[in-house]
């Protein structure tokens, strides 16, 4: 009797013709591992679950596609001039051009109507746009070039270097930076006007490289701290410490290490700083000190249509309304990747 | 703490030297002098001028010459009107003082109000109404917002005189330059709330029996004022820029609007005394914040 119970109770006595291997479906079943996701990946997935940040970037889009490719098919120019077409209201005519559309003549109509001069105020809005955007997206990568390569080193080498080159970048940022921007404005202005003749930077306008000057001398101040306080955190980490134990160049661990870890943080900030420096070139044009005329930038479009604003509201309208247009969508999508991105929110 | 505010007053100092060396240089480096005129002036009068108002000694000497007025009272005198600049900013800087405090009060008082509304009721229809509108109020331009309020209720309704200067009403300038860092203390007041309030000595205060409206008046909001009281100093550098285009719009004579005439007239010493000036206002405000700031949370441990 004893015999048989210590039979039963040794695994070995399993009698294996009863049990059968698993097929490779059983075993699929088996994983509870989900499919294994990169970092860009997993912020790509939360991002497109905000219904904001994916309205904005589509509202970013069509602004994109409007500006690329209305030029192409509307056939007037910013500049041109259309003879008895002063302020006309939208999709109205001129005399001249109705008589042509009598003729038989097919005239494109004037979808925001005309400004005081007679040019097409919807090409015009739509250059306006170009400039602006553009102007700030360069300087928003100007102060993103500037600001990584001044915080990287400055966190990197650390000590009395650290010390000094934050000194400064301490002056800098308590400088009131508008202040100078009007100041600095004026002045290039008139300093670059002979240096820049006859180059290519002389179709730029004097007043678009100051803008872009003063960007590179003032702006970078926040982005090189953010990016300095970033790489002090990294630096402490052990990969770090191992990479520099098998002798990586320094160079090498920014580029390799440190620099993809606060890449998130790094194109949120830049994100951000977009739509800062639309308004601080609408600002600009506001007073005068921005894109030179005839190439209208959104600002000097609003400047022009203040002017007029008892008799010609509408004016104000549309360069208004694209730039707040522009800033919201930039702001909302900034806000969507911030916690799309931040590893810090994740929840 | 001693040290701290002598190291902080130090940078301030070293930044108003450093503001009026580069405002000094820039207006120094624009090609054609402030006696530049459409009708030929006889070489024997600019020289003259330039003798009377030092622009004939070198650039250091010039500078030098300058700060030593400055700092015994004395910014000089207009070149174009010929009138005493610190007659001209006595003048003005009252009307653009009141224009900015009221401007700041206005914006931090709704802004506290609006900011708490949204953390206590969060995800309700309030909160998101606030957040709604604060969003899209930081999208639009404050110029564009001056000249839609002075458009709505100067011309279409008639409401407020607007081409009278001296008369003209505070009201509209007011929230044209209050409302973008109305939103921004609105957004930043929800989150230092909404921190506040998931805190432990919340939950303890609540354990211990303390009512509803004493938690969040004392243990919620003086804690979610401190991130507020970091943002007095940048408030007060965009209102004082702000103010520049909302004075200009509205037409009252302030310093913002005198700013930018001496910079279309190239009034060299106008320019360079009213940087310095309101530079010095920035640099005094950012210091305050600071040492403000430190003083009023002692969890902030001082270098």
């Amino acid at each position: 009797m004893t015999k048989e119970f210590k039979k039963t109770l040794l695994s070995a006595q399993v009698d294996l013709s009863k049990f059968t291997p698993a097929t490779d479906e059983e075993k699929h079943q088996q994983e509870v591992m989900s499919e294994s996701t990169t970092f860009f990946k997993d912020g790509m997935r939360r991002l497109r679950k905000n219904p904001l940040a994916v309205g904005s970037a589509v509202v970013l889009v069509l602004l994109l596609l409007i500006i690329i490719f209305a030029p192409m098919i509307v056939p007037y120019n910013y500049a041109q001039i259309v003879k008895g077409a002063g302020n006309l209201s939208p999709f109205q005519y001129s005399d001249g051009e109705l008589s042509r559309i009598a003729a038989g003549e097919s005239v494109f109509p004037h979808i925001f109507g005309t400004d005081s001069l007679g040019r097409d105020y919807f090409i015009r809005v739509v250059y306006g746009t170009r400039v602006s955007l553009s102007v700030g997206l360069f300087a928003s990568l100007l102060v993103l070039i500037i600001g990584l390569i001044y915080g990287s080193v400055s966190g990197y080498i650390g000590g009395k270097v650290d010390m000094v080159m934050m000194r400064i970048v301490d002056i800098i940022y308590s400088l009131p930076d508008m202040l100078l921007i009007i100041l600095l404005s004026v002045v290039l202005r008139e300093t670059l006007t002979p240096i820049i003749e006859g180059t290519v930077m002389a179709k730029l306008g004097t007043n678009m490289l100051s803008l872009f000057i003063v960007f590179g001398l003032l702006y970078w101040v926040s982005m090189a701290r953010l990016i300095r306080g970033q790489i002090l955190t990294i630096k402490q980490n052990e990969y770090v410490l191992a990479a520099k134990c098998i002798g990586t160049s320094a160079p090498r661990i920014i580029r390799r290490h440190i620099i993809p870890n606060c890449l998130s943080v790094i194109i949120i900030t830049t994100a951000l700083q977009i739509p800062s420096a639309i308004f601080t070139e609408s600002y600009l044009s506001f007073m005068g000190l921005g894109v030179s005329a005839p190439m209208p930038s959104l600002g000097s479009l609003a400047n022009e249509a203040r002017a007029s604003i008892q008799s010609y509201p509408g004016k104000l309208l549309f360069p208004a309304l694209a730039i707040c247009l522009i800033v919201l969508a930039l702001n909302l999508l900034g806000d969507g990747l911030r916690d799309a991105f931040d590893p810090k929110l994740k929840r | 703490m001693v040290k701290y505010v002598v190291k902080r007053i130090f940078l301030a100092i070293l930044t108003v030297i450093v503001i009026s060396m580069i405002t000094f240089l820039a207006m120094n480096a624009i090609p054609g002098g402030p006696f530049n005129k459409e009708k030929a002036t006889s070489p024997a009068v600019i020289a003259a001028l330039e003798t009377r108002y030092n622009l004939d000694k070198p650039l250091p000497q010039q500078y030098l010459l300058y700060m030593n007025n400055l700092i015994h009272g004395d910014p000089g005198v207009s070149l174009k009107t010929g009138r005493n600049i610190s007659d001209i900013i006595a003048e003005s800087f009252p009307i653009s003082a009141k224009l900015g405090l009221s401007a700041s009060l206005f914006a931090v008082a709704i802004g506290l109000v609006l900011g708490s509304i949204a953390a206590l009721m969060r995800n309700k229809l309030p909160d998101r109404l606030i957040i709604f509108f604060t969003t899209l109020i930081t999208a639009i331009p404050a110029f564009v917002l001056a000249t839609l309020l002075l458009y709505t209720f100067g011309i279409r309704l008639g409401i407020v005189h607007v081409w009278s200067p001296g008369k003209s009403n505070i009201v509209l300038p007011v929230i044209a330059l209050a409302c973008y860092p109305m939103a921004y203390v609105t957004r930043l007041t929800k989150t230092s709330m909404l921190d506040a309030l998931n805190q432990d000595y919340i939950r303890t205060a609540k354990a211990k029996g303390v009512g509803n409206t004493k938690v969040i008046f004392k243990h919620g909001l003086r804690n979610a004022l401190i991130p507020v009281i970091t943002y007095v100093g940048p408030m007060i550098a965009y209102i004082i820029t702000g103010s520049m285009v909302v004075e200009s719009i509205f037409t009252i004579g302030g310093l913002g609007s005198k700013f930018i005439n001496a910079i279309t007239n190239r009034d060299y010493t106008l320019i360079m005394a009213t940087t310095i000036f309101l530079a010095v206002i920035m640099v005094i405000a950012n210091l305050i914040t600071d040492i403000v700031y430190k003083l009023v949370d002692p969890r902030i441990t001082l270098e």
